[in-house]
């Protein structure tokens, strides 16, 4: 899932300005599961945002809304007949979403509740962890389903480096050594020899570095 | 036991602290509250085992939103106690009446009701 943190709501403030009638979007997927952006998390921040307005004597209006995905048009959409009602729409979804509102409602101040970080999946409830940051290019197959693009703080191809110790990062003590990961797992999967292939270097332009990416399939456009 | 305690304490019965969520405390507020509470049971003798730890991390992270709202923190608090502490209820009730005395009228009541000085 993709995972995003609440922004402070000094700055949510700060985005607001003064405006005073708020349509506050959540969403029920990813930010949903990861505790930053569904339907709960839109009634907290409207409770803050109303009490905000109370103490200091100001009216606000906000009208709370979740929609089952910010990602996909016919969803969005189903605001549109009282969205020109509000002076801007808050949105608790996920950069993308954020930005196919703003698309979608192009006159309107949409403006981001959350940063998104990172796609990862749950530890426990209420713990979540990177484990991809879609590269375009997957290599789980060489490296034990472990990730050395996200999971190493290097995103080292051919590791660890010199600053694992006791299987854990220099970057924190806290975060496993990616590599170290990979070495015991892939002993566990008894393919060691593995380990000894050099990574040849990454093409990255199936990354970010080869500019916004984009998916085709000309069989399931209608 | 005719305990008594202050009148200003509106009791709101919930099945289990487990029950209370942090929209239950924050509409609290926004109807004008100066403070809340929470009177769990005592810890590790939940009945339905962990209800009152939960409300306990509910009520840090709702005293983390009042504190960013600028309510303040102060004006929420989670004591334990067992359903036989009838002296000890009556001796929060005043603590937490004293203390949210002290805080004063909470920030986000003075808009709703018209005339009161600031």
């Amino acid at each position: 899932m993709i995972v995003a943190n609440r922004k402070s709501l000094e700055e949510i403030l700060g985005m607001l300005g003064s405006c005073r009638k708020v349509l506050l979007l959540g969403c029920n997927e990813c930010v949903t599961v990861c505790g930053s952006g569904g339907e709960r998390e839109v009634a907290v921040l409207a409770s803050e945002l109303r009490l905000c307005a109370q103490k200091e004597g100001k009216e606000i209006e906000i009208r709370e809304q979740t929609l089952e995905r910010q990602c996909d048009y016919e969803y969005i959409d189903q605001v549109r007949s009282f969205a020109g009602d509000y002076e801007v729409i808050l949105s608790m979804a996920c950069g993308a979403g954020v930005q196919y509102v703003a698309d979608t409602y192009r006159t309107k101040l949409v403006v981001p509740a959350l940063d998104t970080t990172f796609i990862g999946v749950t530890l426990e409830q209420g713990v979540w962890s990177e484990r991809c940051q879609g590269c375009g290019t997957c290599i789980l197959d060489m490296t034990g389903g472990v990730c050395p693009i996200a999971r190493c703080a290097k995103s080292l191809l051919n590791g660890p480096c010199g600053g694992s110790s006791g299987g854990k990062c220099e970057v924190d003590r806290e975060t496993d050594c990616g590599w170290q990961l990979i070495i015991d797992r892939l002993q566990a999967l008894g393919q060691m020899d593995r380990y000894e292939e050099i990574i040849p270097v990454k093409d990255w332009r199936s990354g970010r570095d080869g500019g916004p990416r984009r998916r085709v399939r000309e069989d399931l456009k209608l | 036991m005719r305990l008594s305690y202050p009148s200003s304490v509106k009791v709101v019965k919930v099945p289990c602290t487990g029950r209370v969520d942090v929209m239950l405390i924050l509409r609290a507020f926004e109807s004008g509250v100066d403070g809340v509470y929470i009177a769990g049971c005592m810890e590790g003798e939940c009945h339905f085992l962990r209800g009152n730890l939960r409300a306990r991390r509910r009520v840090e992270y709702a005293k983390v939103l009042l504190d960013e709202v600028g309510l303040g923190s102060g004006r929420l608090e989670m004591f334990n106690m067992s359903a036989s502490q009838g002296q000890r209820f009556a001796e929060v009730a005043r603590e937490m009446t004293e203390r949210v005395r002290a805080l004063g009228p909470s920030p986000a009541r003075r808009s709703l009701v018209k005339g009161e000085p600031g």
